[in-house]
């Protein structure tokens, strides 16, 4: 291609369609606009128990029925969204605001210096999240807090890795070296220079992280060591519904498909965001 | 001109660069006069950009450097001073152009921002918004139309010419004594190299500043330049003024890349002259004088190190056996 027509092309690859991103973005939106609602509207008070109406099935009244201690499934599931969107904010901000600093340093420090720090985080990357979850909730008692934090604890050292590559990768440069030549010291050349230059790689593994939070939420609340009742949860649906699962089976359906929606919502959203982003792989389309 | 005088703005004794036991550059002494323009030409691998960046302090960590290097208005030597130090001095006393304008600008900052943060980074100007007016001063003065909404543009949205016009801005934006450039139009359109040439030694006169002009293109040399310096196998091999050198090459090495640059001149098999062999590795150069292995006129005193021949280290050359002074070289 000429020079000439190569900002045209480039602006072409930017408008074409990208269904991950869209398809992402809108699963994702529905989530946070359910969660939304949920502050000011839910059609019946979630953690209200009113045995008279125990395990509803469908119907006017009650959309999506009720479960074995007479919780409207769609309030809970309303609430639940918003537990699960804590759960995601809270771990992928505690991971990225202790990796991305870390991977900074150790992409522009002296060799050994970041060699140390990426075989600390090495240890905790070997280390399990949800055993890293349990344990912090047997510590501190079980919690959406604790689980959320473990969780973030957890993520730490792929944020960390993507940032140090990252870096690594402007550190080597001729503009990291330019600004070196102008007068700026390395920590200023990684801030200045290498920061901007990872933010969409920081982005997409947050929005991949987010994905990943959420699901061990629910795994741990499935477990008992997540959120703990009342709060909803759409894991310990998910958990109260097992010993029904002959008898109401969708009252393990529903929950299962919330989750897999906002997983697939926030995966989705994480691949078209790194389709967008990347310059690397708009040559490959 | 002799060492230490009061026109110097370069000094360098003795610079060594090395990785452990294997010396990579070994350079025994020359002088850059204020406003003086100097050529460091030799083949890829002869050791020019590891000198240039050991001028600027910028060489890998783990490269080892060794020696004396002095520049005017700082009050250190530049061999061995701390990133603290020396951050003050580069961009301030000493500047450099980049080879490669595609890559030496950052891609998510606006290019007024990047020539006004070098100024603000070593206090030149006071406030944010008279640097920035003084970056559009800078790009007007590179030659680059429009320069209010060139400011304003991001790197990928400018021409490869106009990049290094930008680099060139950004190193002149402190008025620096030194301005090193790596093959600052290497990369270049030929047609724009000439005009990019003249940007570079204007700015550079206005400012009295002094270039290192790192190249391998003779021309080039022989249009900017008034003295040069050629390097081969991390020695400086000869030195003298463009009109010297070029005209009487004394250094066999100096005759053959004269004689490789002349396309008019063939050899008896009607081929292009080149100088036979190729650039050994790093640490493979023989002992010795580095050239003997490639050098037509090599004999067996070669193998101990020739002295330097010539009134000053300005203008000399190192070889036992060199190139007769009268003989007329490329036309034979």
């Amino acid at each position: 291609m000429t020079a000439a027509l190569a900002p045209a092309v480039a602006r072409g690859w930017r408008r074409r369609r990208n269904p991950s991103l869209v398809v992402g973005a809108v699963l994702v939106a529905l989530v946070v606009l359910t969660a939304l609602v949920s502050f000011v509207w839910t059609p019946h008070d979630p953690t209200f128990v009113e045995a008279s109406v125990r395990l509803r099935g469908p119907g006017s009244g009650y959309w999506l029925g009720t479960d074995k201690f007479g919780h409207d499934v769609v309030s809970q599931l309303m609430v639940g969204a918003r537990t699960t969107l804590f759960v995601g904010v809270v771990a992928v901000s505690v991971a990225a605001v202790l990796g991305v600093p870390l991977g900074l340093l150790a992409g522009m420090a002296p060799r050994w210096t970041g060699e140390l720090v990426m075989r600390l985080l090495d240890l905790l990357l070997a280390f399990p999240a949800l055993l890293l979850a349990i344990m912090l909730g047997a510590a501190f008692g079980a919690s959406t807090l604790t689980a959320m934090v473990a969780i973030g604890i957890a993520t730490v050292p792929s944020f960390a890795r993507i940032t140090r590559s990252g870096t690594l990768q402007v550190m080597s440069t001729d503009y990291a070296l330019a600004a070196r030549a102008a007068g700026r010291r390395p920590s200023a050349v990684a801030v200045r220079h290498a920061l901007p230059n990872v933010a969409s790689l920081v982005i997409v593994q947050a929005s991949v992280s987010f994905a990943i939070a959420i699901l061990s939420e629910a795994a741990l609340s499935f477990l008992g060591f997540g959120t703990p009742p009342p709060t909803p949860s759409w894991g310990r649906m998910l958990q109260e519904s097992q010993e029904l699962l002959f008898v109401a089976p969708r009252l393990a359906l529903f929950p299962g498909i919330a989750i897999a929606l906002a997983v697939l919502g926030f995966n989705l959203l994480g691949d078209g965001l790194r389709d967008r982003f990347d310059p690397r792989l708009e040559d490959q389309r | 001109m002799t060492a230490g005088a009061t026109g110097t703005v370069l000094r360098v004794r003795d610079l060594a660069v090395g990785v452990r036991d294997t010396d990579l550059v070994l350079v025994d002494a020359f002088d850059i006069a204020r406003g003086e323009r100097v050529g460091l030409i030799g083949e890829s691998g002869s050791g020019k950009s590891l000198t240039a960046l050991a001028v600027m302090g910028l060489l890998d960590e783990g490269l080892q450097v060794s020696g004396s290097v002095r520049l005017a208005g700082v009050d250190h030597d530049l061999v061995g001073a701390d990133d603290r130090r020396m951050a003050r001095v580069r961009g301030r006393h000493v500047a450099m152009v980049f080879q490669e304008p595609m890559t030496a600008l950052n891609p998510t900052m606006r290019v007024g921002d990047q020539v006004a943060e070098t100024m603000l980074l070593h206090g030149s100007r006071g406030s944010r918004s008279a640097a920035r007016s003084a970056a559009v001063d800078l790009l007007r003065q590179v030659h680059i139309p429009d320069p209010e909404q060139a400011a304003r543009a991001y790197p990928h949205q400018l021409s490869g010419g106009q990049r290094q016009r930008v680099v060139i801005a950004i190193a002149l934006a402190n008025d620096p004594a030194l301005l090193v450039c790596d093959e600052p139009t290497t990369a270049l359109d030929v047609t724009v190299q000439a005009q990019v040439l003249d940007v570079l030694v204007s700015g550079a006169a206005a400012r009295g500043a002094a270039l290192l002009f790192i190249t391998h293109d003779l021309a080039v040399v022989a249009t900017v330049c008034q003295r040069v310096l050629v390097m081969y196998g991390g020695h400086v091999v000869e030195a003298g003024t463009v009109q010297d050198v070029f005209t009487r090459p004394r250094h066999p090495y100096t005759a053959g890349l004269l004689a490789a640059s002349d396309l008019d001149a063939v050899d008896d098999r009607g081929r292009l002259r080149t100088i036979a062999g190729t650039v050994p590795a790093a640490g493979h150069f023989p002992d010795g004088c580095v050239f003997r292995n490639r050098c037509p006129n090599a004999q067996d005193d070669c193998a101990v190190a020739p002295p330097w021949t010539g009134p000053h280290q300005a203008s000399g050359y190192a070889c036992h056996h060199p190139v007769p002074a009268v003989a007329e070289v490329g036309r034979g």
